[in-house]
C-alpha cells in the first residue's frame, strides 16, 4: 500500500502551527515514514500533484487568495483538518472583524503610528493583490472542514496523535492536557 | 429642566420602585430622556446612573436621545405587513425624507419601528404621540405629514369619525374601532356595576375562592393555571401586605381583546380585581398596562374615580369594616417580556422586565416580595360573573377541560376580523366560517400567536380548549397568497430576537442564530443539514427560565413540522454542504474602500 | 420536618440540608453540575443555563432549584451534557473569545469547561460583533469582547451604599454590562481585584499587571473544572 499524502498551508496565520508540526522532534523521522508530503511549505511544493489524503490547513482566510488556496485543498484532499486557533476561529487576525475595512486601510497605510513615508497617501490597490474579504473567516465557515485541531499553537503532540489517528484509523486520544486554546 | 424632575421624582414619593413612572412622565414631558436627567434621577433616588440606565435602556419607548416633536411609531407585525404596511413604511420615509430610526432635522418627527401594538383588526397602523391611528393608507399618511408640517394638535388629525362605543368618548376621542363580533357572557351588556361587591360583602373570602374553584376556571393569559387554586395559595403564603395584578400587558403579536375589555367592559374587570384583593386579602390592586394603550387612561382613571366615588373602591367598601382596595395604574413602556407575571412585577418595581426564577412562585414572594396574584384582564372579568352566577353555572358553558367561554382576537385573511367570545370546544373550521373565511382559502391559521402553533388545513378540525388547540386567543388566518416563510415566520423571529431580555445566554443568543438559518434557506443556500441544525437548535432555547425564551423557535419549529415542504423545496438537493459563504459579496467592502473590481 | 432531605442524582443516593440549592447539595455530594454564572455567597440568578438538569424530567437550573424530598436529578445524560456543551459554544460564538491574548486563558472557566466537555469547535456559525474595550476607569479594565454577561460582577460588586457599580444595558443580544462612570472612577484596590476575580473570564481585568502566573502552571492547565468536587466522591466511595 502506498503512504497516504498530505499537503499543508498557512493561510491568515504566523506558521506558528507548522511550526508545531515541526517540534513533534524526532518523531518527525517516522512521520516521514509513514506519510508523503505533496504541497506543503515544509517541502516548498508550490502545486498540488496529485490528490492527497490529508490537507493540515493553519490560519483563516482574511483575503481572496486564502479563500482560493482554501478551495484548491478542498478539491484536493480527502480529508481536511482545521489547525490551530485561527482557522478554527479566525484567531488574532479576526480582531479586526466588527471594523469597517476602509477604518482598517487607513490606520495600517495612513494614519496608524507606524506609518512612515507614505507623503502621497496611498491605499496598496495593485490588481495583482488580493482582496481583503469583510471579515476573517474561520476555514469551516468558507468549505466543510473534516476533524478540529485547536491550540495556539496546537501542542506538537495533539498533532502527532492527530496524524497518527488519521493514518492509522485508530481513535484518537485527547488527554486533558493536550486540549488547549493557547 | 432641574427643577421639572426634581418635582416629578418628588411625585413619586423618590421612591426607587416607582422609577418606570418617573422616566414615564419625563419622557413624556421632554421627548426623550437626556443624560443629565438621568444622573439628576439617580443622585435623587440615592442610584448610581447605572442604576437607572439599565432600566431606560430596556425599554421600547424610552430614548435617550430626541424623538421629536411627533414621534411615529409603526406598528411592524406579521399582519401590519399582510395590510399593506410595506406601502405606509414607504410613503412616511418618502414624505418625511427620513429613515426608521431618524428623525428630521429639524426636530420635528421621528419615525419608528414597534412590535404589536394591539391593533391587528385594523392594521396598517401606528401611535403618534400616544394616539392610535388606524387603517393607514399612503393617502392617509400624506394626510398626516401634512397636518404634522402645519403643526396640528394630535387630536385636529382625526379625520374619520371616532370608533364605536367609548372609543368615541371625550376622554378617549379615538379612531380606534372595537370589531365586537360576538357577545357571550362577559361581554354582554347587562351588567350591573356594584352588584357583585354587594354580593362579596355577604360571602366568605373563603366562599368566593370555593366557587371560582368550582367553575374550573383557568387563566385566560395563556398558560390556564387554575384560578381558584392561584388565589388560595396567595391566601394561605404569609406576608404583611398582598397585591393583585392584573395584567394587561397584552403583548403577544395578534393578541387585542383586552384592549375591547379595557374600552368597553373597563368596569367588569375593576370589580374583579376588587372580588380577588377580597378573596385573597389584598387591599391594593395595580393594573399593568402595556405603553401602547396609553390613550386610554384619562378614561380609564375617570372609571376608577366613579368606582371609588360609589365607594366600590376605597376604604370599608360597602360600609363593610376591613374591606379596603384600592386600584392604581402602572404602565409599562414597551417591552413583550413584561407580559410574563414575575416580569411585569419585576417592571412594576421600577426595574428592567427580566423574569424572575422559580421557585418562588409570585404567590409566594411577588411585588416587592409579598404575596402576588396576578392574573390576565379576561380572567378577572370572568370571575365577575361566576361570582353572581355561581360555579355550576359557569361549567355549564365549554367542555369538561375547559370550562366557560374565551374571547377570540381574529385577524388576517378574513372578511370580519376583530373580537369574538366564544364557548370553549369549537373546532377551528367553525371558528372560519364564523368569521367569514373559505376554509379551502385558508393556507394556514396561526394559533396563540408567535409563541404558539402555525396549522394547516389538516388540523382544521382541532379543538380550541386546553385538552387540544390552548390559546390565549389570538387567530391569525393566512391564505394562500402569503409565503409563510417570509411573510410570517421570518417575522415572528425578529420579533423573538427584538423582544428577548438578554438574561439567559439561549435566548439571548438562539433567535438570530435561527433567523439567519432562515435567511440562507430563504436566500436557497440551505441544505439538509440546515433543517436538522434548526431542529437540534430549537430545543436548546427549551433550557431558558421563561415562556418567551423556550417558545422563541415556536415559528420555526411548528412550521417546520407542519410545512416541511415549504423548506424542503427551498433546499439544494445536490449539495450535502454549504456554508453559504459568497465571496463576491465578502470582497465587496474591500474594493469599494480600494476602488478596485473583483477580478476572479 | 427533618432538616435532611434524601434524593438522587443520576440514581446516585444523596443526602443535604432542605432549603439548599441542588449544586450545592451536589457538591457535597461528590457530584459536579457545572456552573458559570453562579458565585459562592452571591445570590444565583440562572442566567448562563449551564447547570440545567432535570428535575423529574423537567428541566430546571440546578443554582436556583432547592432540593426536595425524593427529587430524582439527571446530571450527566448524554442529552444535559450535549445542552451544556451547546450552551458552552453559544458563548463562544456570541462574544470574541481568542483565548491566546486573554490573561485569564488557563483560569478562565468558560475555557475550563470547554475543556472539559472537549470543545473543539463551536457548532454555532462565530458572530464576530463589533465589541469596545472600556480602559477609562483608573483601576480596571472592562473588555466586552469576552464578556459573557453572567452578571456575577452586577450582583456581587455594589459601593457601600448599595448602589450597583456594574449593570446591564439594553436588552437582548445588544446587552452588555457597563461600569459606572462615576463610582467606576472611585473602585478601591480591594474592590477592583474582587471584580476580577469574581469575572468568569477575562472581562474585567486589573490595569498594571498580568501573566503573573505562566500559562501551563495556571488553575485548569493540568486538571478539568469540577475534578476537585469529583475527588470527594471517588475517596468517598
Amino acid at each position: 500500500m502506498s503512504k497516504p499524502i498530505v499537503a499543508t498551508t498557512s493561510l491568515a496565520g504566523c506558521f506558528g502551527c507548522h511550526m508545531s508540526v515541526l517540534d513533534i522532534d524526532e518523531r518527525i523521522l517516522e512521520l516521514i515514514e509513514l506519510v508523503e508530503f505533496n504541497k506543503s511549505p515544509i517541502n516548498d511544493i508550490k502545486k498540488f500533484t496529485k490528490k492527497c489524503d490529508i490537507g493540515l490547513i493553519e490560519g483563516g482566510c482574511c483575503n481572496s487568495e486564502n479563500v482560493h488556496v482554501l478551495r484548491d485543498f478542498r478539491e484536493h484532499c480527502k480529508i481536511l483538518v482545521s489547525v490551530g486557533e485561527c482557522a478554527i476561529m479566525g484567531g488574532l487576525p479576526a480582531m479586526r472583524n466588527g471594523i469597517p475595512i476602509r477604518e482598517c486601510l487607513e490606520e495600517a497605510y495612513l494614519n496608524g503610528p507606524t506609518v512612515v513615508g507614505n507623503e502621497e497617501g496611498i491605499i496598496p490597490n495593485d490588481p495583482e493583490l488580493p482582496m481583503l474579504l469583510d471579515k476573517v473567516y474561520p476555514c469551516h465557515e468558507i468549505v466543510k472542514i473534516d476533524y478540529f485541531l485547536p491550540g495556539c499553537p496546537p501542542r506538537a503532540d495533539l498533532i502527532w496523535e492527530a496524524l497518527v489517528a488519521l493514518v492509522t484509523g485508530d481513535e484518537m486520544k485527547l488527554p486533558y492536557e493536550v486540549l488547549k486554546f493557547d | 429642566m432641574k427643577t421639572g424632575v426634581q418635582k416629578i421624582v418628588e411625585k413619586y414619593g423618590k421612591d426607587k420602585t416607582r422609577l418606570m413612572d418617573i422616566l414615564i412622565d419625563v419622557q413624556t414631558e421632554y421627548g426623550y430622556i437626556p443624560h443629565e436627567i438621568t444622573v439628576q434621577i439617580a443622585e435623587d433616588l440615592g442610584m448610581s446612573e447605572v442604576d437607572v440606565d439599565q432600566t431606560i435602556s430596556f425599554y421600547h419607548f424610552f430614548s435617550q436621545k430626541p424623538t421629536g416633536k411627533y414621534h411615529i411609531f409603526l406598528n411592524n407585525s406579521a399582519v401590519a405587513n399582510m395590510m399593506g404596511r410595506a406601502e405606509v413604511a414607504h410613503t412616511f420615509m418618502k414624505e418625511l425624507g427620513i429613515r426608521f430610526g431618524e428623525v428630521t432635522s429639524d426636530g420635528l418627527v421621528g419615525l419608528f419601528d414597534t412590535s404589536c401594538i394591539g391593533m391587528n383588526d385594523q392594521e396598517p397602523a401606528a401611535i403618534i404621540n400616544n394616539q392610535i391611528f388606524t387603517r393607514l393608507t399612503p393617502f392617509r399618511v400624506k394626510e398626516i405629514v401634512r397636518d404634522i408640517r402645519e403643526g396640528k394638535s394630535i387630536h385636529d388629525m382625526v379625520v374619520a369619525d371616532y370608533g364605536d362605543g367609548q372609543n368615541s368618548s371625550d376622554l378617549i376621542k379615538s379612531v380606534v374601532a372595537n370589531n365586537i363580533r360576538k357577545i357571550g357572557p362577559i361581554l354582554e351588556r347587562n351588567f350591573k356595576p356594584g352588584q357583585v361587591i354587594e354580593k362579596i360583602t355577604k360571602m366568605t373570602p373563603e366562599q368566593v375562592i370555593d366557587e371560582v374553584k368550582k367553575s374550573n376556571m383557568r387563566g385566560r393569559g395563556g398558560a390556564g393555571f387554575p384560578t381558584g387554586m392561584k388565589w388560595e395559595f396567595c391566601r394561605n403564603a404569609a406576608g404583611p401586605k398582598k397585591y393583585i395584578f392584573c395584567n394587561a400587558d397584552e403583548g403577544e403579536p395578534g393578541t387585542f381583546k383586552d384592549r375591547v375589555i379595557l374600552t368597553e367592559r373597563a368596569r367588569l374587570l375593576f370589580e374583579g380585581m376588587v372580588i380577588a384583593g377580597y378573596a385573597v386579602g389584598a387591599d391594593e390592586g395595580i393594573l399593568y398596562l402595556r405603553h401602547e394603550y396609553k390613550y386610554l387612561q384619562a378614561y380609564l382613571e375617570s372609571i376608577l374615580k366613579v368606582a371609588r366615588e360609589a365607594n366600590y373602591l376605597g376604604k370599608n367598601i360597602l360600609g363593610k369594616k376591613g374591606f379596603n382596595f384600592d386600584i392604581r395604574i402602572q404602565f409599562g413602556a414597551g417591552a413583550y417580556v413584561c407580559g410574563e407575571e414575575s416580569a411585569l412585577i419585576e417592571s412594576a418595581e421600577g426595574k428592567r422586565g427580566e423574569p424572575r426564577d422559580r421557585p418562588p412562585f409570585p404567590v409566594e414572594k411577588g411585588y416587592l416580595d409579598m404575596p402576588t396574584v396576578v392574573n390576565n384582564v379576561e380572567t378577572l372579568c370572568a370571575v365577575v360573573k361566576v361570582v353572581l352566577n355561581g360555579g355550576d353555572w359557569y361549567k355549564s358553558f365549554g367542555t369538561t377541560e375547559s370550562t366557560g367561554t374565551k374571547l377570540l382576537s381574529v385577524s388576517g385573511d378574513c372578511k370580519f376580523p376583530g373580537v369574538y367570545e366564544v364557548v370553549w370546544g369549537f373546532s377551528v373550521n367553525d371558528i372560519l366560517d364564523m368569521v367569514g373565511a373559505h376554509a379551502e382559502d385558508v393556507q394556514a391559521v396561526q394559533v396563540g400567536g408567535p409563541s404558539g402553533a402555525i396549522i394547516g388545513p389538516n388540523e382544521f378540525n382541532r379543538i380550541l380548549g386546553y385538552e387540544d388547540l390552548a390559546t390565549g386567543g389570538s387567530l391569525i388566518i393566512i391564505g394562500h397568497n402569503r409565503d409563510i416563510l417570509s411573510d410570517i415566520v421570518l417575522n415572528f423571529m425578529e420579533f423573538f430576537i427584538d423582544e428577548s431580555c438578554g438574561s439567559c445566554s439561549t435566548c439571548r443568543i438562539l433567535p438570530t442564530l435561527l433567523r439567519n438559518k432562515l435567511l440562507k434557506i430563504l436566500d436557497a443556500r440551505g441544505v439538509k443539514q440546515d433543517i436538522d441544525d434548526i431542529v437540534a437548535w430549537g430545543k436548546i432555547l427549551k433550557a431558558s427560565r421563561c415562556g418567551l425564551g423556550q417558545t422563541a423557535a415556536n415559528p420555526m419549529l411548528s412550521s417546520l413540522k407542519n410545512f416541511r415542504h415549504l423548506y424542503e423545496k427551498k433546499i439544494q438537493k445536490n449539495k450535502e454542504y454549504d456554508s453559504g459563504f459568497d465571496l463576491g459579496q465578502a470582497v465587496k467592502e474591500s474594493c469599494e474602500a480600494t476602488g478596485r473590481v473583483p477580478n476572479f | 420536618m427533618s432538616q435532611f432531605v434524601k434524593f438522587t442524582i443520576d440514581t446516585i443516593e444523596c443526602m443535604a440540608t432542605r432549603g439548599q440549592y441542588l449544586v450545592d447539595a451536589a457538591r457535597e455530594n461528590g457530584i459536579f453540575i457545572p456552573t458559570l454564572c453562579n458565585y459562592p455567597g452571591v445570590k444565583p440568578k440562572g442566567s448562563c443555563r449551564i447547570c440545567t438538569v432535570k428535575v423529574n424530567g423537567k428541566l430546571m437550573t440546578a443554582c436556583t432549584t432547592p432540593v426536595a424530598e425524593g427529587m430524582n436529578v439527571e446530571n450527566e445524560s448524554a442529552e444535559i451534557n450535549d445542552l451544556r456543551k451547546s450552551i458552552i459554544e453559544l458563548l463562544f460564538v456570541e462574544g470574541n473569545h481568542f483565548c491566546p491574548a486573554c490573561e485569564k486563558s488557563g483560569s478562565c472557566e468558560l475555557q475550563a469547561l470547554a475543556y472539559r466537555f472537549k470543545m473543539l469547535v463551536p457548532r454555532f456559525p462565530f458572530q464576530f460583533p463589533y465589541r469596545s474595550v472600556d480602559a477609562s476607569h483608573p483601576k480596571i479594565i472592562k473588555d466586552h469582547n469576552r464578556c459573557i454577561l453572567c452578571k456575577r460582577c452586577i450582583r456581587a460588586i455594589t459601593d457601600d451604599s448599595g448602589r450597583s457599580i456594574f449593570a446591564y444595558r439594553k436588552r437582548g443580544i445588544g446587552v452588555e454590562v457597563v461600569v459606572d462612570p462615576k463610582l467606576g472612577k472611585q473602585l478601591t484596590d480591594e474592590l477592583a481585584q474582587k471584580a476580577m476575580d469574581i469575572c468568569p473570564v477575562g472581562s474585567i481585568l486589573v490595569k498594571e499587571k498580568g501573566f503573573n502566573v505562566p500559562i501551563g502552571a495556571r488553575r485548569y492547565d493540568k486538571s478539568p473544572i469540577g475534578s476537585d468536587i469529583e475527588s470527594m466522591q471517588i475517596s468517598k466511595i
